[in-house]
């Protein structure tokens, strides 16, 4: 084969190059995606944590004449029905609804990767039975049961944080079981118990590292579900007392001025309920994405 | 001595894959089990390791039978099988380094404090370079990484060995090393190797005795049927 001159190179077209790449531009809409979401978020927990310090104003301060007030400089939200500034209620609010959801969601993925991994390294009737617990406790709604186990305390942070706990930890625990039995079968595991790996151990160290994405992905996502349901619970009447400022408990306390065409008491908690609910879920799907088994080149068969 | 006695073993006890084998490794000995793809030999060596517990028959090693186990045979009974599987890849813990990864019976055991020396000698004798060591599985070749799974095999000086398919994913100079370092170990302890392969030429030349796998099946075998029979209604 003779070697030829390079052949020419194409003059460059104006329209561009023929071969079109589409993959650039997928990527850089998921940037766009994680760059908004964990902007939003850390706005929100910027404002969480900073405004109170920073403001030293009252956010129980009641002013009757500056009631009902729609926003203004002075009150960027408004007021409410009793004249307290919105936007520092807001920011309590949110405080508060953090709070309850990371501790709920916190509590609810250990408890059920705990149950999980436990019916999915013990197998056999063990799996049976903690199987069959975890199908009756989530055939009960689970609202309904979350407002069962309020009802036993006095309204506060921590009955909603256990309520919100303990309804949720059952998909987290058919997520890790899941994920367990499928490790348990790979021959890495035969391995270790070759290599004298007790039964504790196998599940320790080999099997529970493994499902920790997942879990804490669950874990992530779990968190503006508890939020919403703190809001719920709160709405309700049922979590926090109506002093306490929450989200739930804002627009719960706006319905009648909404009646009376005061949209903003309503409109800023509410958003405040989605926005750091998409961001969270923006995050979590990148996430996702990223623990893909095809893309995860250690696994990759 | 490491005596199968007629397994029956499987995943499911209604279609057992191995029915009524028996088979004989003497102390020292080298036994080759040849048979096509699918015959369920794999199956016979995990029920041989200890890892999977027969439907039926027994396991007799140095005569006590292994047995009245339900999910996991005694570990000291376990420990005295090093195993090697035909996939590195999926043997291997993803999360663990190489040096993790030979260490790991030593901890399960109880042995750290030796495990830094052993993980140094056997890398050594499995001709893995220390900066290999600190590599995650999917940060090396299949090749390499079998080799840290001999070594990890080996690593509780186990009394037998257990192939399943070790050099099928391998090139042949790889084959050829690892072969010499399961006979080297073989050598000086005296171990007794079962070979589970379908490669002839490798096995023959490998091991003592080889034994085919239609000539271990009990006299009333499963009668051949076609692979599309099972889909159809009865």
């Amino acid at each position: 084969m003779t070697c030829d001159a390079p052949a020419p190179a194409a003059p460059p077209s104006p329209a561009g190059p023929v071969w079109r790449s589409y993959g650039g531009k997928r990527r850089t809409t998921r940037t766009l995606r994680v760059r908004v979401s964990a902007a939003l978020l850390a706005a929100t927990v910027l404002a969480v944590l900073l405004v109170p310090p920073l403001v030293q104003l009252d956010q129980q301060a009641v002013d009757l004449a500056a009631k009902l007030q729609a926003p203004s400089w002075e009150h960027p939200f408004g007021t409410d029905d009793v004249g307290r500034d919105l936007l520092l209620r807001c920011v309590y609010g949110l405080r508060v609804s953090l709070l309850v959801g990371v501790a709920a969601a916190l509590t609810a993925t250990v408890i059920g990767t705990a149950v999980g991994a436990a019916a999915g390294a013990l197998g056999g009737w063990a799996d049976r039975g903690i199987m069959r617990i975890v199908d009756t406790v989530s055939s009960v709604p689970h609202l309904l049961l979350g407002i069962f186990i309020v009802a036993m305390f006095r309204p506060g942070v921590w009955p909603v944080v256990v309520s919100v706990a303990l309804t949720h930890w059952l998909s987290t625990a058919r997520i890790v079981r899941a994920e367990v039995l499928s490790l348990r079968s790979r021959p890495y595991i035969d391995a270790a118990v070759s290599g004298g790996a007790s039964r504790w151990r196998v599940t320790v160290r080999h099997l529970l590292p493994g499902v920790m994405p997942q879990a804490a992905l669950a874990a992530v996502l779990m968190v503006p579900h508890a939020m919403w349901h703190e809001s719920a619970l709160s709405f309700l009447g049922l979590g926090l007392p109506t002093h306490t400022a929450s989200l739930g408990t804002l627009i719960q306390g706006a319905r009648g001025s909404l009646l009376a065409g005061q949209w903003w008491p309503t409109l800023f908690p509410g958003l405040l309920i989605i926005l750091p609910t998409l961001a969270i879920a923006g995050l979590a799907g990148a996430w996702r994405e990223r623990i893909n088994p095809r893309r995860r080149s250690e696994l990759m068969l | 001595m490491l005596e199968l006695r007629a397994i029956t073993a499987g995943y499911d006890r209604r279609a057992p894959v191995v029915r009524g084998v028996s088979l004989t490794v003497a102390p020292g000995e080298a036994v080759g089990l040849l048979g096509p793809s699918g015959c369920g030999k794999s199956t016979l060596a995990r029920v041989a390791a200890l890892l999977h517990r027969p439907d039926a028959g027994t396991v007799v090693l140095d005569g006590t039978p292994v047995h009245r186990w339900r999910h996991r045979a005694p570990r000291d009974r376990r420990t005295a099988f090093g195993v090697v599987f035909q996939q590195a890849r999926l043997s291997a813990d993803p999360r663990l380094t190489l040096s993790d990864l030979i260490a790991e019976p030593l901890r399960a055991t109880g042995r750290r404090a030796e495990a830094p020396e052993r993980v140094a000698e056997l890398a050594e004798t499995v001709g893995l370079t220390a900066d290999l060591l600190t590599r995650r599985p999917h940060e090396v070749s299949d090749g390499q990484l079998q080799r840290a799974c001999l070594a990890r095999a080996l690593v509780l000086r186990p009394r037998w060995l257990v192939c399943d398919e070790m050099t099928a994913m391998l090139d042949a100079s790889t084959s050829a090393a690892l072969v010499a370092v399961v006979e080297d170990y073989r050598a000086r302890t005296g171990a007794g190797l079962l070979s589970v392969g379908h490669d002839h030429t490798l096995l023959r030349r490998w091991c003592d005795r080889t034994v085919h796998w239609d000539d271990l099946r009990a006299p009333a075998p499963r009668p051949a049927e076609p692979v599309a029979a099972g889909h159809a209604p009865a």
